[in-house]
């Protein structure tokens, strides 16, 4: 189960919570039947504790929502997209170490 | 604080390492930083896992390693392993992303990843159409046409996995026959769906902003370059052991796995190798859970020498 800290993201919310956030978002691309997903998801949650209030993690699950994961283009997942006012400041494909997600979260809040 | 033992990696190799060091009530922590798994989790189905004559799902076989091993007491942590330090003496340690471990013995079942080309093209588009997990990225390629490079057990078995999805799936491999079993040549040769392609190269691999374009092939035997226009290239040519943390010292063999004796040791007193990681004929979960027993029993001998 995802986090408290972690917000789902929908075709429907998306502009709001992440077009329009005044925060910047991390939006992780996931599938039930994506075992390296379920392999970064303790992680997803553990980044979205430690940052609480400094960045936004969110979830977004592709059987659920077809639009958002096309218009970025996802062809793999897990895919974490980085927004910043709305626009993609940076992308991570495939189950990486927490360390080199909180390195690129580290640079974007900095 | 000091450890009997370290276990880095919850694949299978390190949750048999686990089940059987909390049985022999070693003071046992096996740290990972995903979740527990390791490569099981790309793969779907598991079919020729002893005791599963019908198959089992991955995902559930990579839980029930987990629950078998936390039945027996292993303690777990979340963490990337950093270095291995005073690993020559009788207290080593362990650095990671949350602080040092101190523990008289260490197995390796860190495992592997899969290998890259490093052709042009190949680094820009993953995620846009370049893919190591057939699972996890087929279902973006619905009636696509895609190819497939290699030759072995993993490759064929992707290929027949990605017929699912895609309209047409290329195997490309670079030898005139395949390594995989036979039993998945079999099926390779009967389905439609796939067309061969013998002694071929990728060469490069190139797109736009929408992903991969095409793909050029060389054919070794003719000479003869090819365009292919594909949405998708799955590659399967092999694994990299996940060894950076490893003091220089440690003997690997000519590939970077890691060399141990019969007894799963490494060059090093105390650091035994399980698994994906070491240099061994066979990468299968049954060779692996068989390393990580002996791993565990090796170390456990160890120990008692040392007491």
């Amino acid at each position: 189960m995802a986090g408290k800290n972690i917000v789902e993201i929908t075709d429907k919310n998306f502009e709001q919570e992440v077009s329009k956030s005044e925060l910047p978002v991390l939006v992780d691309f996931w599938a039930a039947w994506c075992g390296p997903c379920r392999a970064i998801a303790p992680v997803i949650d553990e980044l979205a504790n430690e940052y609480a209030g400094k960045i936004k993690i969110g979830k977004c699950n592709v059987d659920e929502n077809p639009i958002t994961p096309s218009r970025y283009g996802i062809r793999a997942i897990p895919t974490l997209i980085f927004f910043k006012n709305g626009s993609v400041v940076e992308q991570i494909t495939g189950a990486v170490a927490k360390s080199q997600i909180a390195a690129v979260i580290d640079r974007i809040i900095a | 604080m000091i450890y009997d033992l370290v276990i880095i990696g919850a694949g299978p190799a390190g949750c048999s390492a686990g089940i059987y060091a909390g049985r022999a009530r070693l003071k046992v922590v096996v740290i990972e930083q995903l979740s527990p798994g390791g490569q099981l989790l790309s793969y779907s189905r598991v079919e020729n896992y002893p005791g599963f004559p019908e198959g089992i799902d991955a995902f559930e076989l990579s839980d029930r390693f987990a629950k078998h091993m936390d039945l027996f007491g292993a303690e777990r942590i979340s963490a990337t392993v950093e270095s291995i330090e005073n690993h020559r003496e009788k207290i080593k340690k362990v650095i990671t992303s949350v602080g040092s471990i101190e523990t008289k013995a260490i197995i390796i079942a860190s495992g592997a990843v899969p290998k890259k080309l490093d052709i042009p093209g190949e680094k820009e588009f993953i995620g846009k159409g370049v893919s190591y997990c057939a699972v996890c990225d087929g279902p973006f390629f619905r009636d696509q046409d895609v190819a497939v490079v290699g030759g072995g057990d993993s490759a064929l078995e992707e290929a027949l996995y990605l017929t699912r999805f895609a309209s047409r799936v290329f195997l490309v491999h670079r030898r005139d026959q395949f390594r995989a079993a036979q039993i998945l040549q079999d099926r390779v040769a009967s389905n439609d769906k796939i067309t061969r392609i013998m002694n071929t190269t990728l060469s490069k691999i190139r797109g736009g902003s929408g992903g991969v374009e095409t793909i050029s092939l060389y054919n070794k035997l003719r000479h003869e370059t090819l365009e292919l226009p594909v949405k998708g290239v799955f590659i399967f040519v092999g694994l990299e052991p996940n060894i950076s943390f490893l003091p220089k010292d440690v003997k690997l063999d000519s590939n970077g796995f890691i060399i141990t004796d019969e007894r799963m040791q490494t060059s090093v007193e105390g650091i035994f190798a399980a698994g994906d990681v070491r240099s061994k004929l066979l990468r299968q979960i049954v060779t692996a859970v068989s390393d990580g027993a002996m791993a565990a029993f090796s170390a456990q001998q160890y120990l008692e020498l040392l007491a």
